[in-house]
């Protein structure tokens, strides 16, 4: 698989992503700066955590400006896959590629701990390894990932299968007791229309080797290797 | 523009208000040949200052280890020290205090400590990869000390994650010496490829100067003369001496200047941290034997109307000095275009040996730098033993009862009776009711639910702890361990200090703080090579102080030497005193050591039912600066534990020996609270699912608050496999260490002789809630 990691000034979460699509994913992988307007040809493009543009205005607010996302809306229309985790997930909701907004965490705290998550959709790139309703442990590390949106947006995000992940027990329970950031309707992920973005605010690249603590994360590389093998 | 400030005239109200003594200032004019002019005054205010030149602390600095193998860049030499690491890696570390500017605008006070010290450690061309902290306040029964506990928590949550270095661990206690004068010391890791180091000297006449990163504006002017005094009622008036910290600003100037080392375009560089661009210039160029020249105008600002005084001094944030090669300023200059930054060229270096500040051309303050720096006035200070040391010898343990209490006594020392009467009833509340009489169960309880001792989740869970994927234990260890990718090593870290052992008796407290902090880093199966510290105390004037100073500086020193860990750096701060008093002595160590095989870490949490439980040296009646003394009697008496080097020695070579051989499923250290809390701690791996022990502790004719609760030094729980029993008692036998098997793990509950017992999920539950309860949560 051939991949990239788009760096903006503020992003922190590029290494990571890098280390683990090459080192685990063994992936060909390469950085690209945001004020690049043209994207290498490439199977995966990965929106990276962190502060871009240190979280001035709003959260993903000014990243969405960068001249590179003008290739990454045409990455998504030619239906590549584009997986944004965290402040990229943020970034892909501004940028209008995904439905709905970040508010700040319940508790108004920055929260950073393993959390368990429900795979509610096992039919998209990211998610084709997982079973239905099965439990993976991530870790998240957000002060703003309390999602929300309208009610027909939410009815629409259920309708069509497009909440990939939800906040649970590690039982796959949900309630409210599970759910660190008072997300609406526990939502962990949610997919674009034709699936082929997910956004994330929970960090896959931290749990995927032994010697972190975890492998759950791992799952969602295999779902990106198998589908665009 | 023009200028319509006039400089005030030098008067000897002004001089004072700089902080000058009158031999200070005669000094000054006789290095100038005549009268310093305002810009010039405070130029030396500000450099003569505790903060920069160490004038009360360098005579006793002197006395630590500065000596080892491995040392690349030793204690004094650069911003921070460097120890080779093998493969051709070393490291940069060093831990820094921003005590008085937290205890004026915790916020932002904290956010930048923590910036400060990040550009020390990427100011030398390493990648900051860890921080720490160390943190300290008074109780958190009263409403200021939790608003500082938010403020700071914030602080270094705001600054660190959005950065994106992971806070991997820390230390904090609660006690009412540290009211109104919070302690906030912040550690920074680094690494770099060794041919990557770049020196903060000025080489090379005719090599420009370059001014790098964020605007100067008013802010934090006179920071390090604010730190170099005591906070009083008034200090709040001072804020303006406090900066204000952009991460985001300072992620990108990281990057730039880690880029900047790699290019070979440089011969050194200096961020401009306490004194600004006033520090940056003067040692850079006394460091190179050179003389310096820049011109103000050039200075980027974002404030208008500074005068030349106020940019000398000027302590915004963000900022660095860079020297560049004659020839390769586009080089530098591109790189920052790059990260949208200033770098604009300030000055060049000269031959002779004066700085020369111009504004717009005219000469505004001309200095040698060495004045400024290497020659500095340096003073011994007075020193006699405190007053209340007679009292707090003269205790007795025979004093109190070896009981457990009455239920309202078991409450924290120094909260209203109302809240101590709430406290205890809810205590009892998960108690048994024939219980009235009080228990040890209460007694543990008691001991768990005090913010030094109980979980510091509520904290930690506030900083991104794993960003980097190099976290390999999550904070809750004895110590911190990170993996180096693509390297088998993992470096342990440790920060502690006990001030309440310091205060009851220095010598052997500044010992303890050593040992406890390599002990820590020994557990995880490392082996401690360096240390630095920050030496947070009183006001050096009084005597008392100077003595508290002098005798923790020995014990560290003696304690360094034993256990072959030098100090590389760190940093001293004094005038840590409210209104009425000084706060604990609190010389804060950071320990750092090396795990040669990441894959035989030990964690500190007990792992498999069944496992067998030992207690590894021995407990005596020493209950002296112990917590169970403090929280359940109120009582800051006795002496603290004795601590035997040779023998600390013997026992941490013999963890990292078990650690290499893989016998060890779990070591824990027992520090504050004893064996009880300590094996209370063991079960808490799992958030949520704690293990469970039954303990058996042999008659040794030991009080019973004793063999729960002693803080004897130089012990260890830990647990193995039974398979391994054999080989681990052989192993323990033939280093003629003192040991018990004392019990096995079990699933659900802690049952400690016929003292305790308890459910683990209740022990669990006081443990995690007792911060955020009084946080309000």
């Amino acid at each position: 698989m051939k991949a990239c990691v788009v760096v903006f000034p503020g992003s922190n979460c590029d290494s990571d992503c890098w280390h683990v699509l090459k080192d685990v994913a063994k992936s060909d992988v390469q950085f690209v700066w945001h004020k690049e307007s043209l994207l290498p040809e490439v199977d995966l493009i990965v929106l990276p955590g962190g502060f871009s543009y240190g979280d001035y205005l709003r959260t993903g607010a000014i990243a969405r400006f960068s001249p590179v996302m003008r290739s990454v809306e045409e990455h998504v229309r030619k239906g590549y896959p584009v997986l944004g985790i965290c402040n990229g997930f943020q970034v892909l909701l501004e940028a209008g590629l995904l439905p709905g907004a970040m508010l700040r965490n319940r508790n108004l705290q920055f929260i950073c701990r393993h959390v368990y998550l429900k795979t509610e959709n096992t039919s998209s790139p990211f998610t084709n390894c997982l079973k239905h309703g099965e439990v993976l442990r991530v870790p998240i590390a957000h002060g703003e990932g309390n999602y929300f949106c309208d009610e027909q947006t939410l009815e629409t995000l259920e309708a069509t299968n497009r909440i990939a992940f939800r906040y649970s027990s590690e039982t796959g329970e949900l309630d409210e007791a599970f759910n660190p950031n008072g997300s609406l309707a526990h939502i962990a992920g949610i997919l674009n229309e034709k699936g082929n973005v997910l956004g994330m605010m929970p960090h896959p690249e931290r749990v995927s080797e032994a010697i972190l603590g975890g492998e759950d994360g791992k799952k969602i590389w295999d779902s990106i290797l198998s589908a665009v093998a | 523009m023009t200028m319509t400030f006039t400089e005030p005239e030098i008067t000897k109200e002004l001089i004072k208000i700089h902080g000058i003594t009158e031999a200070e200032y005669a000094r000054i004019c006789d290095i100038l040949g005549r009268e310093p002019n305002y810009t010039e005054l405070g130029i030396f205010s500000v450099m003569w200052s505790e903060h920069c030149s160490y004038k009360n602390s360098k005579p006793i600095l002197k006395l630590f280890p500065k000596d080892g193998a491995n040392l690349v860049v030793k204690a004094g030499e650069e911003n921070a020290g460097v120890v080779d690491i093998g493969d051709g890696f070393a490291i940069a570390f060093k831990i820094e205090s921003h005590n008085h500017p937290s205890a004026v605008e915790p916020f932002q006070g904290a956010a930048t400590g923590v910036g400060g010290i990040i550009r020390d450690i990427f100011t030398m061309g390493a990648r900051p990869v860890v921080l720490m902290n160390s943190l300290r306040f008074g109780s958190l029964d009263k409403d200021q000390n939790k608003n500082y506990l938010r403020g700071v928590v914030g602080g270094i949550s705001h600054y660190g994650n959005c950065i994106g270095i992971p806070t991997v661990g820390g230390e904090i206690y609660f006690d009412d010496f540290y009211e109104g004068n919070p302690l906030v010391n912040a550690f920074c890791l680094g690494i770099l490829k060794k041919e990557d180091l770049v020196r903060a000297a000025a080489t090379g006449v005719g090599n420009p100067v370059y001014y790098v990163g964020a605007a100067t504006g008013r802010d934090g002017l006179g920071g390090a003369a604010f730190a170099s005094r005591e906070l009083t009622d008034e200090s709040h008036e001072d804020r303006p001496a406090v900066q204000v910290g952009d991460p985001f600003m300072e992620k990108l100037l990281l990057e730039a200047c880690l880029e900047l080392a790699k290019s070979d375009a440089i011969v050194g560089m200096q961020d401009m941290g306490a004194a600004g661009l006033t520090c940056s210039t003067s040692e850079t160029a006394a460091k190179g034997n050179l003389g310096v020249e820049i011109d103000l105008a050039q200075v980027p600002r974002r404030e208008t109307g500074m005068i030349p005084y106020e940019t000398m001094l000027s302590e915004s944030q963000e900022r660095m000095l860079v020297i560049a090669k004659k020839g390769k300023e586009r080089v530098v200059e591109e790189i920052f275009e790059k990260w949208d930054l200033h770098a604009v060229k300030i000055g060049e270096l000269k031959s002779g040996n004066l700085m020369q500040v111009f504004d717009h051309g005219k000469l505004v303050a001309q200095i040698p730098p060495k004045a400024l720096t290497d020659e500095a006035p340096v003073y011994v200070r007075e020193e006699c033993e405190p007053e209340y040391l007679k009292e707090t010898r003269a205790f007795d343990l025979s004093q109190i009862a070896d009981a457990p209490l009455p239920s309202l006594r078991g409450v924290p020392y120094g909260t209203t009776k109302q809240s101590r009467t709430e406290i205890a009833s809810a205590a009892l509340g998960r108690l048994p009711r024939n219980d009235d009489e009080g228990s040890w169960n209460q007694t543990l309880l008691c001991l768990l639910d005090s913010p030094t001792i109980a979980s510091k989740a509520w904290i930690y869970e506030q900083y991104d702890h794993m960003v980097r994927t190099d976290t390999v234990f999550l904070p809750g260890h004895d110590a911190a361990l990170v993996r180096v990718k693509g390297m088998k090593k993992g470096i342990a870290i440790s920060t502690d200090v006990n001030g309440l052992y310091c205060y009851l008796d220095p010598f052997e407290g500044g010992k303890i703080a050593v040992a406890e902090a390599a002990r820590n880093v020994a557990c995880v199966g490392a082996k401690p090579i360096a240390v630095t510290n920050c030496l947070n105390f009183g006001n050096p004037m009084k005597p008392e102080v100077f003595w508290q100073f002098h005798r923790a500086a020995d014990g560290m020193s003696e304690a360094c030497r034993k256990l072959g860990t030098p100090v590389t750096g760190g940093n001293v701060s004094f005038y840590n005193e409210n209104p009425r008093g000084a706060i604990y002595p609190t010389p804060t160590i950071g320990m750092v050591g090396i795990l040669e095989d990441i894959g035989k870490r030990v964690p500190s949490f007990f792992k498999k039912e069944g496992d067998f439980i030992y207690l590894i040296g021995t407990t005596y009646d020493e209950l002296g600066g112990s917590q169970y003394l403090l929280t359940v009697h109120g009582l800051r008496k006795g002496m603290p534990p004795r601590l035997n080097l040779d023998f600390e020695l013997k026992l941490q070579n013999f963890l990292q020996a078990c650690a290499s051989d893989r016998l060890l499923h779990s070591a824990h250290d027992l520090s504050e609270g004893g064996l009880a809390v300590a094996l209370a701690e063991c079960l808490f791996g799992c958030a949520g699912k704690p293990m469970g022990a039954e303990v058996n502790l042999p008659q040794s004719g030991l009080r019973i608050d004793s063999l729960l609760f002693s803080e004897s030094q130089s012990r260890v729980l830990v647990s193995i496999a039974r398979e391994e029993e054999n080989s681990f008692e052989k192993k323990v036998h033939s280093s003629a260490i003192p040991f018990q098997q004392i019990g096995v793990v079990t699933r659900d509950h802690l049952k400690i002789g016929s003292w305790i017992e308890l459910s683990s999920r209740e022990l669990e539950q006081t443990y995690r809630q007792a911060i955020p309860r009084r946080m309000g949560e």
